[in-house]
């Protein structure tokens, strides 16, 4: 399968009161719709999560769509919670795949700072089970927080062992010109910085932002009718799901779902886990990275956090991770993540990332994944 | 407008927040830890699904769970929900219950410091939510330390 | 004696206490007036719990005791004064948590503190006269006062709970009781009102002394029987001195009343006052004892119970918590969490 990344756009994410859905979601999809040489759409996909439950706003698709110029086509949301970007990526690449449509925008766009931390974290906490686990006050942070626990209480891992992943993201991420976060910290920082669910640190923890992706996707028929042949593709796709609530999960260390959407992925696209030069995976917390990392078969069980405090996946190294600052430092605006993702492994296959680069990338990941492990996406995207 | 503007002091059927449907469908295994048992692989899950989320398998009973079991994981949460600010820092735990079931809850009577992996508590009915001064109160389940029995005669 | 007794019981207080001090400092109270009441320090109800909570821990302790399947169980009378809402019944949501539903009488009843001894009134003659097999009578409450008033240093949280059933399953049978009530405002709340008034001095002899008197008299005289003939006499306990006063007056000895007194270490828990000193004595009772109970509610009026033990109880004493076992476990709090716990700041949701 070759799904052509023919353009790609996005804004910088962090509290910007001043701009709504349209013109975050306007200035990456332009950004992409230009970056692609003008190539207008066949149908739009958006990925969002909060809309309803901070903007009131449903009937995305259209609202996007004909809000940016765009009416007359196709246009739908997608939302799978924090996993809603790379979602729509897949069901943006599945339109072309099934010859639906020649060209789609996928835009990822989310708002989170209209409302007061209180008010987002009741919202963000309906991607877990509504009357079972947010009824109880069980926040997202919380349910990661249990994880994160199991983990270090079963692989006897500590917490300076833990914090060597944020350190690494704000690293990468100080230089990334779209990063919400640009300051680097020490590992010292992490340990003390305030408790938001024990063991989980504010330091941990992605920050609330808003922001927008785009890319512009085509067909292999359309790509070759352009000036110039896009010279990245995605070339495999992979989801899965599992239970919502915890409880019902087989064990609180392992994603299955993650495991899953990867190996589907890289099966398509013909590609094994160590030919990947660079991974963008979804690090909302330190215990997502560390289980993911674990999940793509590049680090053992209960090893990962070791790994990257002993130097693994920094720059330099093959697959590097999160060059662009991760979850935690460039930022999550959750319904648009996934397609930042996209955006930033299509731009270092390019050569383009404006950020720390993975020079001579031919192979890159995308994780995105929704819940605590329940709706996962894996993108793989290759230089052809 | 969003709910948010009109939810404080207004009342109304606007605000409500909780669903007076949704309490009652849901009353008997937040009430009594009901959950659900397959007929095919015979394990059993909680909160009750109409599939085993185990084997996939439709032909699924009602089981009335066991109300002691061993804390697997627990977290403490400071940056609390709306509504959960009166009991912050709020402990919630990830049970095995005696049967080998799972459940999450949140833990009570005891303080954070006092929590640990391993340690037995016993289910309770507690009060989960308040729906504001109009709306329906929302009870449900809680774990506890468990009350050592007794030795020999009361006097 | 009759066909109906108490076949099981079971009680629960809190966890957390506010001591008397506490209270006495931050409102300028000489230390000398929670002392004259006989209560160190009260139970108070966490910010999870309220009546229902209460009374469906009881009610499961006295379940278990009593060892009878729930669905046999055809009314359940919640007494509180302190109902977690206005109009929807808390004996439905006891009845829904332990099983008890749908097959079953169901009401809240109001009588101040007596008003769980009403309901056991009643569901003892529902017994007798055949309408049910079982009945639950629950007392349950998280008392409340103005802060500030006098009544701060008693009003406390906790609850007793008591199955009902034939004399052939009792662990004490009823022997007899008489009920005393007359219209005495000696301690009340409106509708709109959060806190209740109260006459003060009113509330003794035309109230408390009076109706408990008359109604122990009455049974005495209706039954023949004398104090002598008690081992244990359990009265209402709005605080440690008022149950000792009326014994005296009646012609109980001390230690007759102190296995049943339970104020001092927990409180007034209203509806759980006398039940609770009912199932104090119930944890440690002997066969072949004679228990009298005598509860008490503003408005007013008064009933007293004999009781007469039986073999059963030995093996039922041990099948839940006893009173000095939810008395034991405490953790303290001061009284910003106290005031926290009882709803007193006024908030913004946030």
């Amino acid at each position: 399968m070759r799904v052509y990344v023919a353009g790609v756009g996005l804004t910088r994410i962090g509290r910007l009161f001043d701009k709504g859905i349209l013109d975050l979601a306007a200035e990456a999809a332009w950004k992409a719709i230009d970056d692609s040489g003008g190539i207008i759409p066949d149908a739009v996909v958006v990925g969002n999560m909060l809309s309803s439950s901070l903007q009131s706003q449903d009937n995305l698709g259209a609202y996007v769509a004909a809000g940016i110029g765009l009416r007359g086509r196709p246009a739908f949301k997608v939302e799978a919670a924090c996993g809603s970007g790379g979602a729509a990526i897949y069901t943006g690449v599945s339109l072309i795949a099934s010859g639906l449509a020649g060209s789609v925008l996928v835009v990822g766009v989310e708002k989170m700072t209209d409302f007061p931390n209180a008010v987002v974290t009741e919202a963000l906490a309906q991607a877990a089970d509504s009357e079972y686990e947010l009824f109880y006050g069980a926040t997202f942070v919380g349910l990661n927080a249990l994880m994160m626990r199991y983990y270090m209480e079963k692989y006897g891992v500590s917490r300076d062992e833990m914090s060597a992943w944020p350190v690494l993201m704000h690293r990468n991420g100080a230089v990334n010109p779209y990063a919400q976060i640009r300051r680097e910290i020490t590992i010292e920082d992490v340990a003390r910085s305030q408790v938001v669910a024990d063991p989980i640190r504010l330091l941990d923890s992605s920050p609330i932002g808003d922001g927008a992706a785009a890319v512009l996707l085509v067909s292999e028929e359309v790509a070759k009718s352009l000036p110039e042949k896009p010279p990245v593709a995605i070339t495999g796709a992979g989801m899965s799901v599992d239970t919502v609530e915890l409880s019902n999960r087989e064990t609180l260390d392992r994603i299955p779902a993650a495991a899953e959407a990867a190996r589907k992925a890289l099966e398509m696209a013909g590609v094994r886990p160590e030919e990947l030069d660079v991974v963008e995976i979804h690090d909302a917390f330190t215990i997502n990275a560390v289980l993911l990392l674990e999940e793509l078969g590049l680090a053992p069980r209960g090893k990962a956090a070791r790994l990257v405090a002993e130097g693994k996946f920094h720059p330099g190294d093959k697959p590097t991770a999160n060059p662009s600052g991760g979850l935690k430092s460039r930022g999550h605006p959750v319904g648009a993540t996934g397609v930042y993702q996209v955006v930033e492994v299509a731009m270092q296959l390019r050569g383009d990332f404006p950020g720390v680069k993975v020079p001579g990338a031919e192979k890159g990941l995308a994780l995105n994944m929704g819940g605590d492990g329940s709706t996962v996406t894996v993108h793989i995207l290759s230089r052809v | 407008m969003t709910e948010h503007q009109t939810r404080r002091g207004e009342g109304g059927v606007s605000a409500m927040r909780l669903s007076p449907a949704m309490l009652w469908r849901t009353r008997i295994p937040r009430y009594r830890l009901v959950g659900r048992e397959c007929l095919e692989c015979g394990r059993r899950h909680y909160p009750p699904r109409p599939v085993c989320p185990h084997c996939g398998s439709r032909r699924l009973r009602d089981v009335v769970l066991p109300r002691t079991g061993t804390v697997e994981t627990y977290t403490v949460i400071y940056t609390v929900m709306e509504g959960f600010r009166d009991r912050a820092p709020h402990v919630i735990a990830l049970v095995r219950l005696d049967d080998g079931t799972r459940v999450l809850a949140p833990l009570t009577d005891v303080d954070p410091s006092g929590v640990s992996t391993g340690m037995r508590v016993e289910a309770t009915l507690r009060r989960i939510r308040v729906d504001g001064d109009t709306g329906l109160i929302g009870y449900g389940l809680s774990f506890r330390p468990l009350m050592e029995p007794r030795q020999g005669a009361s006097k | 004696m009759r066909k109906s007794g108490i076949v099981g019981w079971g009680a629960y207080i809190p966890r957390y206490r506010i001591r008397a001090s506490e209270i006495a400092t931050l409102w300028g109270w000489e230390p000398g007036v929670p002392h004259g009441l006989g209560v160190e320090e009260k139970a108070v109800a966490g910010v999870d719990e309220d009546a229902v909570t209460i009374g469906v821990e009881a009610a499961r302790n006295a379940l278990r005791r009593a060892g009878v399947d729930p669905a046999r169980i055809g009314a359940v009378f919640f007494g509180t004064e302190s109902k977690p809402y206005a109009v929807k019944p808390s004996a439905t949501i006891v009845a829904e948590a332990l099983g008890i539903t749908p097959n079953t009488m169901a009401s809240d009843l109001e009588f101040a503190c007596r008003a769980a001894s009403e309901g056991m009134r009643a569901a003892l003659g529902l017994v007798e006269s055949g309408f049910i097999e079982y009945g639950l009578a629950v007392g349950a409450d998280t008392a409340q006062a103005s802060p500030g008033d006098v009544l701060e240093f008693t009003a406390a949280s906790g609850g007793a709970a008591f199955v009902l059933g034939p004399a052939g399953d009792s662990v004490a049978v009823l022997e007899d009781v008489y009920t005393y009530v007359t219209d005495t405002p000696d301690f009340w709340r409106r509708g709109l009102s959060p806190y209740p008034a109260h006459g003060e001095g009113f509330t003794g002899e035309p109230a408390y002394f009076h109706h408990i008197e008359s109604a122990v008299r009455g049974l005495l005289e209706k039954t023949g029987l004398r104090p002598s003939d008690f081992d244990y006499a359990v009265f209402h306990q709005p605080n440690g001195k008022f149950p000792l006063r009326v014994a005296k007056k009646l012609g109980f000895p001390r230690e007759k009343v102190l296995p049943g007194l339970v104020t001092p270490h927990v409180g007034n828990t209203y509806n759980g006052s006398a039940l609770l000193g009912l199932a104090r004595v119930l944890d440690q009772a002997r066969p072949g004892q004679r228990i009298l109970v005598a509860p008490f509610g503003s408005g007013s009026g008064s009933d007293a119970y004999s009781f007469i033990v039986t073999d059963r109880i030995v093996e039922r004493q041990i099948l839940a918590p006893r009173v000095d076992d939810y008395i034991a476990r405490k953790t303290y709090a001061d009284y910003a969490t106290y005031a926290k716990m009882r709803g007193l700041y006024i908030r913004t949701t946030f």
